[in-house]
């Protein structure tokens, strides 16, 4: 398999995966979260069938030196649970709850041309780039202390 | 098996095996904000991956409308409500899963595989405010 290919025919499975999981409608996932009511409790067996092949695949993968197409696999994943890993979260699930869709279901579903992922989508990159923008000034002021005036939040 | 979660549960191993496939191939993680979101801020050398996985994505999206429409919800008309909570649920989503360093897939699907304590405290937060949201909506207001 070429390089090209591959990650292309990752993103394809993963939306495939998604459509016939039930995850890409938000009627599905809101009927899942919604534990007080007539509860839906399907989606919760998408998340398992997933951690299953993952965790098996996972460690027989990681036995090679290096993946298929990059120098090295990451060296190591952030282990500090904190604040902001808190906060994001709580913030995610705030969003996932009123929309019903996270970003995998969202993009997919974006390929339909409905109203409300042309409206939800564009929002969602808006609140991704404020993140990535807040945390490249914070880094740019951190390397270069002596041109910040005001103290790194 | 119950025909009710054999979808389900089938759906997810494709998950699954997607994110096993690009680990595989390119070593990454399969958590859809960071693939996708960090396309915002370009680095050079690292695009063409993540823009190969968002476009399979799409090509997903587009096959599934062609072979499986139910897939998704049905057109319904949207009230100016329903667009400023479209606009919000969007804001909330982008900036919690960047903030948060991940999202269902990310944190939910690879983060607990790995056995990472920070996966499973995200994925548990944000399911506990998901269902709270879902319950002030539904059953309070």
């Amino acid at each position: 398999m070429r390089p090209s290919f591959s990650a292309f025919f990752s993103g394809l499975l993963f939306a495939v995966g998604l459509g016939l999981s039930g995850m890409t409608d938000p009627a599905n996932v809101l009927g899942f979260l919604d534990i007080a009511g007539d509860w839906d409790y399907r989606l919760a067996f998408v998340m398992g069938g997933a951690i299953a092949v993952h965790a098996t695949l996972r460690p027989l993968i990681r036995r090679r030196a290096k993946p298929l197409f990059a120098a090295a696999f990451p060296s190591s994943h952030a282990s500090r649970v904190d604040a902001k890993l808190v906060a994001g979260a709580a913030v995610f699930g705030v969003g996932w709850g009123l929309g019903g869709y996270c970003p995998g279901p969202a993009l997919t579903s974006f390929a339909t041309g409905a109203v409300p992922l042309l409206i939800f989508v564009p929002a969602m990159f808006a609140g991704m780039y404020l993140v990535q923008w807040g945390q490249a000034r914070t880094r740019e002021k951190a390397e270069r202390p002596g041109l910040g005036i005001t103290p790194s939040t | 098996m119950n025909s009710d979660i054999l979808a389900p549960l089938l759906g997810g191993a494709l998950i699954g095996l997607s994110a096993s496939l690009l680990l595989l191939s390119h070593g990454r993680v399969a958590g859809i904000s960071g693939v996708v979101g960090s396309l915002l801020m370009p680095v050079r050398g690292d695009v063409s991956w993540r823009l190969q996985f968002f476009g399979g994505l799409l090509a997903g999206g587009l096959l599934l409308v062609w072979l499986r429409p139910q897939s998704f919800a049905a057109p319904s008309s949207l009230s100016l409500g329903g667009v400023a909570m479209l606009v919000g649920a969007g804001l909330l989503v982008g900036v919690g899963s960047r903030l948060g360093n991940g999202c269902t897939s990310g944190h939910g699907v690879c983060g607990i595989s790995r056995g990472s304590l920070r996966s499973i405290v995200a994925t548990l937060t944000f399911m506990a405010t998901g269902v709270l949201t879902v319950y002030v909506v539904r059953h309070v207001l």
